[in-house]
């Protein structure tokens, strides 16, 4: 799933890979946004919170769904696997909403949103520990199955992240704003033209050929 | 398996949705140390009454003895730190180590209350207080603390401790601090064994009450359903 990242920040979607601490994911798999698009993911989501604060229901939609990606990431870093995930997302934005005057628009946002779904975690996890599992029988033991991806995947998740990040910060210019708004950042032609000044043609053409550099130089990569 | 993420991130939507759509402004809580200062500021006037009533003289005389200025010099310290530590833990995202900060006065107090265990053996011939003395001083640190520990379990919950255990116990340390500190102007004696088993007693059910009924108290009763 692409982030849906707020207006003006760069397109960091795929830094916010399941299975990495979400407040330095960025800055691992981001490649040449590294720690200049976590900061700037940082001020903006203090911004958005601090609006929010002041009652501005837009920035706090938007906080919130920019929220989603990075609890989910946290929420499995802690260990929690399949739909538990969720229901850590559910509470953590329930708590996010009644703790929302506890956050010091003066200090960074990151670290009170990791406190509170890391806290949110450990409490599914506390409850599903208290539920009863059948462990006498060996069979339904062993055919008991983790619904979670496996360890492994959260890793070769970040390396495809980071590889794609290198592939699409060697394009050309033109190419990887094709690709970073219309690919990633899901903008449609309209908005990518407005916001780039080139023509939607010219968007066109540059994607094309950026799926084309892209294919070739990721499967290079991959033999 | 893409069914069922469309449809919890259906889910996420309209809670984003819900909470967004009732969202009403709200001001920042101040700093933890301003909000520790404020609650400190209840407990001093408290004292200043206090004071105003009993008079210093009693009082000056006592601070003259070397084990009960420290006692009190660390009551007054451990109030202050553990009021800090309480606030501090109730913002997510600040360290709980800031539990450790009321250890060093604690110690402090305790051990220079300690001492007065020994009174009878460094200083014969003290006032020991009657038993009616001793119930005194318990109603006395009981009653003050109700009234210190109900202003700062509703400060507490206006942020969000996310251990309220851990919090609502440093409350209780910060209150019976404040009480034994309060006590200390009108205290008609000094320090026994007997009278800090006293002090001992009331200051652990303080601490054990705010952590027991502190933790569920700071824990948001009214929890919206997930949506």
């Amino acid at each position: 799933m692409i982030l849906a990242v707020p207006a003006g920040l760069p397109a960091c979607g795929w830094s916010l890979a399941p299975g990495s601490e979400a407040g330095q994911d960025a800055a691992r798999a981001g490649g040449r946004h590294g720690s200049g698009a976590r900061m700037a993911l940082e001020e903006e989501l203090a911004n958005l919170m601090a609006s929010a604060q002041r009652g501005d229901a837009a920035a706090y939609r938007a906080l919130l769904k920019a929220c989603l990606p990075v609890v989910s990431a946290i929420a499995r870093a802690q260990g929690v696997r399949g739909e538990a995930v969720d229901d850590v997302v559910q509470d953590t934005l329930m708590t996010v909403h009644r703790a929302r005057a506890s956050y010091d628009p003066a200090r960074p946002f990151m670290p009170w949103l990791r406190a509170i779904t890391q806290r949110r975690a450990i409490d599914r996890l506390r409850r599903a520990g208290r539920r009863p599992r059948e462990v006498n029988d060996p069979l339904a033991y062993e055919a008991e199955v983790d619904p979670g991806p496996a360890p492994e995947q959260g890793l070769e998740a970040r390396d495809r992240a980071a590889s794609l990040a290198r592939a699409v910060a060697s394009l050309p210019e033109g190419q990887r704003q094709a690709v970073e708004h219309l690919g990633l950042r899901e903008l449609s032609l309209d908005e990518a033209a407005a916001l780039t000044g080139r023509s939607k043609g010219a968007l066109k053409v540059n994607l094309h050929r950026a799926l084309k550099a892209l294919r070739t130089s990721l499967t290079r990569e991959a033999e | 398996m893409a069914e069922r993420a469309g449809c919890e991130a259906a889910r996420h939507e309209r809670l984003v949705e819900a909470l967004a759509g009732g969202l009403e402004p709200v001001r920042p809580l101040p700093a933890p140390g301003i909000r520790a200062a404020l609650w400190l500021g209840a407990a001093l006037l408290a004292g200043l009454v206090l004071v105003a009533e009993a008079g210093m003289t009693g009082f000056m005389l006592r601070m003259q003895v070397a084990d009960l200025a420290l006692a009190a010099i660390g009551a007054v310290l451990t109030a202050i730190t553990a009021a800090y530590a309480a606030f501090a833990t109730s913002v997510p995202g600040r360290s709980n180590r800031w539990a450790l900060l009321p250890l060093p006065p604690l110690a402090l107090w305790i051990g220079a209350s300690g001492l007065g265990c020994l009174r009878d053996w460094i200083a014969p011939g003290t006032d020991i207080p009657g038993a009616h003395t001793i119930t005194g001083c318990f109603s006395f640190l009981i009653c003050v603390s109700v009234p210190l520990s109900v202003l700062i379990v509703v400060m507490l919950r206006r942020a969000c401790p996310l251990r309220p255990n851990l919090t609502a116990a440093l409350g209780g340390l910060a209150v019976s601090a404040a009480a034994a500190a309060l006590l200390m102007p009108v205290h008609p004696h000094d320090a026994t064994a007997t009278d800090l088993l006293m002090h001992a007693a009331a200051v652990t059910i303080v601490i054990a009450v705010n952590g027991l009924a502190g933790g569920r108290l700071l824990v948001p009763s009214s929890r919206a359903e997930p949506v």
